[in-house]
């Protein structure tokens, strides 16, 4: 049987192998999907990206901070059935602004150094998702879930 | 793309494309040897068929629904079967099919060939795994051909390659498989030979036999045997057999026949014939160099060459490989009759008359002494059952699985347990003590004053004739507080018995298993007729047999369990004197015999330890082997030991390690079967198929990951257990 440790071994590889994540959001019941840069805090307690101010899921996520967000490794392979691990976590996203937000830009840069000009400029904001649980699905339907200690 | 290729178009580099096999045997032509004709569907014709059908997916899927470690052989066995089936089910790509039938059928016509399995791994110097994937013998006409050509490309995935994957390189990414068509030659005399002697350098030896050469192969038949010296070319020794039989051409390929006398008196070779043949075989030798194995028969008065390859010696496995063990279990039809034989004319007349005799002997009127010798009796008597289980009836329960290939070869279901559904309906010893379990739910369902009685526990209100059946039902199958597996952890009594039946008695009687008769002689029907009219007596008698191995597999437990209660009624007997007169007063006969015997003590099971973070780690849905259709919900009951069972709630779903046939009187209660033992064959399965009930198996840790109460949907099409609330 897989360990609580074992567990957050593998979120911490899947999240190390992958830039992108999707995120899922609602516009007054409509749900909304968008890919995103993203990392994910070594605790695992955090998942942040970037986004411009000015898009659909800033909006969104404005209004109703409850979100979803999914990882996978999947490789567009008929393999992936087999082989791709997904993971989907749901948690509420926040704007980090302040001094508080340059340590998490250093990290999230370190990921994604070609995104620098992206990053600072003034019209984007760091968004962070606070996680409540993750699921992860692997060898195509088994699904195990963790929910963090609040 | 090369699909095809005949010995004579093999290059040097097509080695890895047309296997080993076949690679050898286009030397032996390009070194002058004669050979049968033959033809070789090169790896890229597998590779063309896996990808345009989807079924190299479908099979990686299959190989990684669990982790191997944690499969049985039994799982093994079933993911090979539905493999087998995909491969039978799906035809060829149309220009593929073509190009097979124009080159088959300009070669062959309707002659009768030998379809045969080439693989790039097998047959290497380094490899002793050879007979892990199917050839077929006797095969005509070119649509029989292309279906065994499909038929040896899903012996890749054999259950014996699968349990070998490792030491024969077998890549469920990478490997595939070539074929190797090769005419028939009805020898008249046939043979191997080894050009080296494993115990003797300097000699060979050649083994002949009248007839075809699979008798000498698989062993039924005796070889004449003759050592060679390997310089002289000489006979050192001949070694006759007693000659009794020849394997000739028979409808379903070959068949064992008596020997006619005028052959029998004499060698199938004479010196002269036995000196060619081992010059032969070492021409090979030098044309290959090094020593060789080498298959050969006698056409008229001209030798041919069936095939070469290197020695290999016998693999031989570790002690606790069970591997080989496993492999063993694959009988022979005629071997399986014999055991039928065995098992129903004395073994089980045996059991029941063991456990009759044992019953006329109550361990409470005994005095201690005769009471730890009874016990000491007791144990020694079961433990020989037991043996006798596992030497023969295990073995027995092969029939099922050569029936289900054999039905799945002629009919060609998409589902490949279709099978099962004919072997049902016979009258398990299981479901009659289930059935007797109704009758008393039933007496109690319509006399409030008993239910009443038995609710205070009290015995004196019973009436005579629930009291004479509740007994009846005790003498034949126990008090149900014992389980064969574990049954050392017995509740003394009838308490839980008593329990069990007034929850069945709140509860209308389920309609049973609905005997769906027409369906039944429909599928019987289809499979008869799939046969020439020469075979259908051969396949009728293989659904018989099958369906006594299909019952036996669930009869035999209960019969080995009779016995097992009468060994558990003296311990019983001999712990409770033991409770009575503790300490210094405790005879010391009996705490001694029940340490002997493995009964003095339990020990907890150890509870894995909670880890210190808070965080919750749980399953939401877990994959296991589908092995009875629906879909069902319910409170999940986890038996983790026996006693869970007198708990038993009408509707709940059955979780449990692993369904014995002793313990699955409470399935006509449940609503669903999940079990961590995988298989399509075993009890808890087979028992969950009559009631219609969904069953999922081989969940690795379903007794761990499954918490009694949890909300459970069985989803039995698909194999997923989903724990918590779902939309059904």
């Amino acid at each position: 049987m897989i360990s609580n440790d074992q567990f957050r071994q593998r979120l911490a590889e899947l999240f190390r192998s992958q830039n992108l994540a999707t995120l899922a959001t609602h516009n007054d019941g409509q749900p909304y999907a968008s890919l995103v840069a993203f990392h994910a805090s070594e605790d695992l307690k955090h998942i942040c990206f970037v986004t411009p101010t000015t898009t659909r899921k800033f909006a969104n996520l404005t209004s109703d901070n409850r979100v979803a967000v999914m990882v996978n490794s999947s490789t567009n392979q008929a393999s992936d059935f087999h082989r791709a691990i997904s993971v989907t976590a749901i948690g509420r996203a926040e704007v980090v602004d302040g001094s508080d937000s340059e340590t998490i830009l250093v990290q999230y840069l370190a990921k994604h150094p070609h995104l620098e000009e992206f990053v600072r400029s003034p019209s984007c904001a760091l968004v962070q998702v606070a996680v409540d649980s993750y699921y992860m699905v692997k060898n195509f339907q088994n699904v195990m879930e963790l929910h963090l200690e609040p | 793309m090369n699909w095809i290729l005949s010995t004579e178009e093999i290059q040097s580099g097509d080695r890895n494309r047309v296997g080993g096999k076949g690679y050898a045997l286009s030397l032996l032509v390009k070194n002058g040897f004669r050979i049968p004709r033959t033809v070789c569907i090169t790896s890229d014709a597998y590779h063309e068929f896996v990808l345009r059908t989807g079924l190299r997916e479908r099979i990686l899927l299959e190989l990684h629904r669990k982790d191997f470690k944690e499969m049985r052989w039994e799982e093994i066995w079933d993911c090979a079967t539905r493999i087998r089936n995909m491969f039978l089910t799906k035809t060829l790509p149309d220009d593929l099919a073509q190009e097979i039938r124009t080159a088959i059928g300009d070669r062959f016509r309707d002659k009768s060939v030998a379809v045969r399995s080439s693989a790039p791994e097998e047959d290497d110097a380094q490899s002793s795994f050879a007979g892990l994937h199917e050839s077929y013998i006797n095969v005509t006409g070119v649509e029989s051909i292309l279906k065994h050509i499909r038929l040896v490309w899903a012996s890749l995935w054999s259950d014996a390659a699968l349990l070998y994957r490792q030491e024969i390189g077998l890549d469920v990414e990478k490997s595939s498989m070539a074929v190797v068509v090769q005419e028939t030659v009805v020898g008249d005399r046939s043979g191997v030979v080894f050009t080296q002697n494993p115990n003797d350098e300097n000699q060979g030896i050649i083994e002949s036999v009248y007839g075809l050469n699979q008798g000498l192969v698989d062993g039924t038949v005796e070889p004449d045997r003759w050592i060679m010296d390997r310089d002289r070319n000489t006979i050192v020794t001949h070694t006759p057999p007693e000659r009794k039989y020849w394997i000739i051409p028979g409808p379903n390929g070959v068949r064992l026949a008596e020997l006619p006398a005028e052959k029998s008196a004499h060698a199938p070779l004479k010196p002269r014939d036995v000196g060619l043949v081992f010059k032969t075989a070492r021409q090979a030798e030098e044309s290959f160099k090094m020593p060789q194995d080498v298959e050969w028969t006698y056409d008229g008065d001209s030798l041919v060459l069936l095939q070469s390859r290197p020695i290999t010696t016998l693999r031989s496995d570790k002690p606790d490989d069970e591997r080989g063990w496993y492999l063993s279990l694959h009988r022979s039809f005629d071997n399986l009759k014999n055991l039928r034989r065995k098992i129903e004319d004395e073994l089980i007349p045996g059991m029941i008359a063991v456990a009759e005799s044992l019953s006329a002997i109550d361990p409470a009127g005994l005095p201690d002494e005769d009471l730890a010798a009874e016990i000491r009796k007791r144990w020694e008597i079961n433990h020989k059952w037991v043996n006798i289980y596992w030497a023969d009836f295990i073995p027995y329960a092969h029939g099922v699985r050569m029936f289900g290939q054999v039905y799945n070869d002629a009919v060609q279901p998409d589902d490949p347990y279709e099978f099962i559904d004919l072997l049902t309906n016979t009258d398990m010893a299981s479901i009659a003590r289930n059935n007797m379990l109704m009758d008393l739910a039933g007496m109690i369902r319509n006399d409030q004053d008993l239910a009443e009685s038995l609710k205070q526990g009290d015995d004196s209100g019973l009436d005579d004739k629930f009291r004479s059946l509740t007994d009846e039902f005790i003498g034949k199958f126990g008090d149900l507080s014992c389980a064969v597996t574990g049954g050392k952890n017995c509740v003394l009594g009838t308490g839980p018995l008593y329990r069990l039946l007034l929850e069945m008695a709140k509860h209308p009687s389920p309609a049973g298993s609905d005997k769906k008769v027409h369906r039944i002689d429909r599928l019987h029907q289809t499979y008869i007729n799939s046969f020439d009219d020469d075979q259908k007596v051969w396949a009728e008698e293989l659904l018989e047999l099958a369906r006594s191995s299909y019952q036996l597999r669930d009869d035999d437990n209960i019969y080995l369990g009779r016995i097992e209660a009468q060994l558990l009624t003296a311990v019983q007997e001999a712990k409770r004197r033991l409770e009575e007169h503790s300490g210094e007063q405790a005879p010391k006969i009996l705490k001694q015999v029940l340490e002997e015997v493995d009964f003095g003590s339990i020990s907890p099971k150890s509870t894995p330890a909670a880890t210190a973070s808070g965080d919750k780690l749980q399953a939401r849905q877990l994959l296991g082997q589908p092995a009875g259709p629906g879909i069902a919900k319910g409170r999940a009951r986890v038996i983790r030991k026996h006693s869970d069972l007198a708990d038993f709630k009408y509707g709940e779903v059955l979780v449990c390690d692993a369904v014995d046939p002793n313990i699955t009187f409470v399935v006509p209660l449940a609503t669903a079967v999940v079990e961590r033992r995988g298989g399509m064959l075993i009890h808890g399965a087979i028992i969950a198929r009559e009631y219609g009930l969904p069953c999922i198996t081989g969940i690795p840790d379903a007794t761990t990951l499954i918490e009694t109460g949890d909300q459970v949907t069985v989803d039995g099409y698909l194999g997923i257990v989903t724990i918590g609330d779902t939309v059904l």
